[in-house]
C-alpha cells in the first residue's frame, strides 16, 4: 500500500525540482503502471518508495511506515516489506541462482530448512527449476530478470516494485514476464511497474498513472495508455 | 521457550553463515585478500624492523651506561669495620644500584694491574683509601646522586663522570624521539596503506552491498562478514610478518656477530622481545584489518 500526498522533491545538487506536489495511492493488490517520459520523475517515485531518498515535503506511507519520520534503522525492516526489481537485474555476480534468492531469505534470518522449503517453490513458480546451481552469467537476460523476480518474492512482500523490469528484453520475453507479474498479483500481491513500453501496456487492462514534469497527469483504470512518447 | 528456542537457533544459523561468508569471501576475492595480507605483512615488517632497532640502541647504551660507575673515596679516619659498615648507608641513597666495596689493598691491585710495578715501588696500601663502587639506577640523576653521597656521614669524596652521564642521556633521549617519531609516522602511513588495499578491495563488492541493503539487509548482517574476512587476513598478516621478522632479525644478527662489531655490540636475542613482537603484530593486523574492513564499506552502507 502506498500513499502519497502532496509529496515535492528538489535535487539539493543541481536544484532540479523532480516531483511537484505528487498525490499517488496504492491499494492493497492492486497492478499499477507508472508511465512517463524520462526525466519525469517515475525513478524518484521509485526512490521514495524505497527510502533510498528522502522527500521535501508531503507525506508519504509505504505499508504502514511513515517514509518522512522513518529512522534509518527502519529502513531493513520496511525494505523487507517490497520486493525490488530493477532493469539491470543486479544479481550477485558469484552466487549461483539459488544463492542469490536464499541469500534475501538469510537476510530476514530465515532457517537453513524454510530456505531449503521455499527457494525451490519460488524457482518453479518463475520457470526456473533446474536451473539452482547456474551463475547469473550462464543464464539469458530473461532468466536473469526471472531471478531476480524470485529474490523479490521470496520473503512474499506485500508489494513488488519493479524499475523498467523489461528494459533489457526482447518483446516476447517481455510479455512472458508481464503475464509472470499478472499471475503474482492474482496471488495478492500488490504491483508497482515502472515502464515506457506502450504495447505492453495497452496489453494488460491494468491501472495506468502518468507522470510528466513531476506531476501526476493521467491516472486510469481501464489500461489505456494516455501519454504519447 | 519454544519460540526463544527457534529465535536463537535462527540466529545461530544466520550467524554461521555469515561467518562462513567471511571465510568464502577471502578465497573469493583472491587476489585482493593477497594484496591486503602482503600489504598488512610489508608494514609491520618496516614498523618492527624500526622499533627491534631502536630496542637494540637502546640496549646498547644501557650497556654504556653501566659500565660509567661513581666512585665514593671512604673517610681515611674510619677503621676497616666501620668503612665495611658504610655499605648500608651507600645503598640508602635514592637512585643506588648497587655498591661495591673496594678495599685499599684491592685498589692497589688494581691500580698496579694498570701500571708497570717498578714505577710505583716502595708505595704501599695505606697510600689508597677504601672506596665504594657504585651503579646508579638512572644515570641521567648522576649529579644529584652525587651530592647526596657527598653527603653521607664518613665518605670523603665521590668521583663522577657526569659529564659522560649527560652524553649518554642526551643520545639516549635522541635515540627514543627519533624512534618514536620514525614509529608514529611509519604507524600512520602503514595505517593508510592498509586502509586503502582494504577500500580498493571492498571497491568491487558495492553493488552487492547496494544489492543486500535493497532486500533488507541491515548494516549489522553486511557488517559482519566484512569483520570475519578483516580479522582472519590481519591474523594471517600478523603471523606472517612475524615468521619473517623473525628470520630477518636472526639472519641479520648473526651476520653483526660474525664480524668484528660482535666483539662490543651486544645484540638483543629475538627470543626476548618475541612475545611482545607477537602481541603487537597479532593486535595490528587484527585492528588494521577490522577497522580497514568496517571503515571501507562504511560510505556503501549509507544507503
Amino acid at each position: 500500500m502506498v500513499r502519497m500526498n502532496n509529496v515535492t522533491k528538489v535535487y539539493d545538487s543541481s536544484g532540479t525540482v523532480a516531483l511537484d506536489g505528487v498525490d499517488l495511492s496504492i491499494d492493497e493488490g492492486e497492478f499499477v503502471f507508472l508511465v512517463g517520459p524520462s526525466g519525469s520523475g517515475k525513478t524518484t517515485i521509485m526512490k521514495l518508495i524505497t527510502g533510498e531518498i528522502h522527500a521535501n515535503s508531503g507525506d508519504i506511507t509505504v505499508n504502514d511506515f511513515d517514509m518522512m519520520k522513518i529512522k534509518r534503522r527502519k529502513l531493513p525492516k520496511m525494505r523487507r516489506t517490497l520486493g525490488v526489481i530493477f532493469q539491470d537485474y543486479r544479481l550477485i555476480e558469484n552466487m549461483t541462482v539459488y544463492d542469490n534468492v536464499a541469500f534475501a531469505m538469510r537476510v530476514v534470518g530465515a532457517s537453513n530448512k524454510e530456505i531449503s522449503k521455499r527457494v525451490p517453490y519460488v524457482l518453479e513458480l518463475v520457470g526456473l527449476e533446474g536451473r539452482e546451481k547456474r551463475l547469473p552469467n550462464e543464464l539469458s537476460g530473461g532468466e536473469q530478470q526471472r531471478v531476480a523476480i524470485a529474490r523479490a518474492l521470496v520473503n512474499s512482500p506485500r508489494m513488488i516494485v519493479a524499475d523498467e523490469p523489461t528494459g533489457n528484453l526482447d518483446p516476447v520475453r517481455s510479455l512472458e514476464l508481464m503475464l509472470l507479474f499478472e499471475k503474482i498479483n492474482e496471488m495478492g500481491t500488490t504491483i508497482l511497474v515502472v515502464t515506457h513500453e506502450k504495447e505492453l501496456v495497452n496489453a494488460f487492462s491494468k491501472r495506468v498513472v502518468t507522470i510528466d514534469g513531476g506531476h501526476v497527469i493521467s491516472d486510469g483504470m481501464d489500461g489505456y495508455y494516455s501519454y504519447e512518447i | 521457550m519454544t519460540e526463544w528456542m527457534g529465535i536463537t537457533a535462527m540466529k545461530f544459523s544466520r550467524g554461521g553463515y555469515l561467518i562462513g561468508e567471511g571465510f568464502r569471501s577471502i578465497g573469493k576475492h583472491g587476489f585482493m585478500s593477497f594484496a591486503s595480507v602482503t600489504i598488512i605483512m610489508a608494514c609491520l615488517i618496516i614498523m618492527g624492523s624500526v622499533s627491534l632497532l631502536s630496542v637494540n640502541i637502546d640496549a646498547l647504551i644501557k650497556d654504556l651506561e653501566d659500565q660509567n660507575e661513581v666512585v665514593a673515596f671512604v673517610n681515611e679516619e674510619l677503621t676497616d669495620d666501620e668503612a665495611v659498615a658504610l655499605e648500608e648507608k651507600i645503598t640508602a641513597v635514592d637512585n643506588v644500584e648497587s655498591a661495591e666495596f673496594v678495599s685499599r689493598e684491592l685498589a692497589m691491585d688494581n691500580f698496579f694491574d694498570n701500571y708497570d710495578s717498578y714505577v710505583m715501588e716502595g708505595i704501599d696500601s695505606t697510600v689508597f683509601r677504601h672506596r665504594y663502587v657504585i651503579h646508579l639506577t638512572d644515570i641521567a640523576l648522576m649529579s644529584q646522586t652525587t651530592e647526596d653521597l657527598m653527603s653521607v656521614d664518613g665518605v670523603a669524596k665521590v668521583r663522577a663522570h657526569i659529564e659522560y652521564a649527560d652524553i649518554f642521556v642526551t643520545i639516549r633521549n635522541v635515540v627514543s624521539i627519533v624512534s618514536l617519531v620514525l614509529i608514529v609516522i611509519l604507524v600512520f602511513v602503514s595505517v593508510f596503506i592498509m586502509s586503502n588495499t582494504i577500500k580498493l578491495a571492498t571497491f568491487n563488492r558495492r553493488e552487492e552491498i547496494a544489492i543486500m541493503k535493497m532486500v533488507g539487509a541491515n548494516n549489522g548482517f553486511i557488517r559482519l562478514p566484512f569483520i570475519v574476512e578483516g580479522l582472519t587476513l590481519g591474523l594471517i598478516g600478523g603471523c606472517l610478518a612475524f615468521i619473517a621478522e623473525w628470520g630477518v632479525y636472526e639472519l641479520l644478527t648473526g651476520k653483526i656477530i660474525s664480524t668484528v662489531a660482535g666483539s662490543f655490540i651486544r645484540v638483543v636475542p629475538f627470543s626476548n622481545v618475541a612475545v611482545p613482537v607477537l602481541i603487537c603484530y597479532l593486535g595490528t593486523g587484527i585492528l588494521v584489518g577490522v577497522f580497514g574492513g568496517v571503515n571501507a564499506i562504511r560510505n556503501y552502507l549509507k544507503v
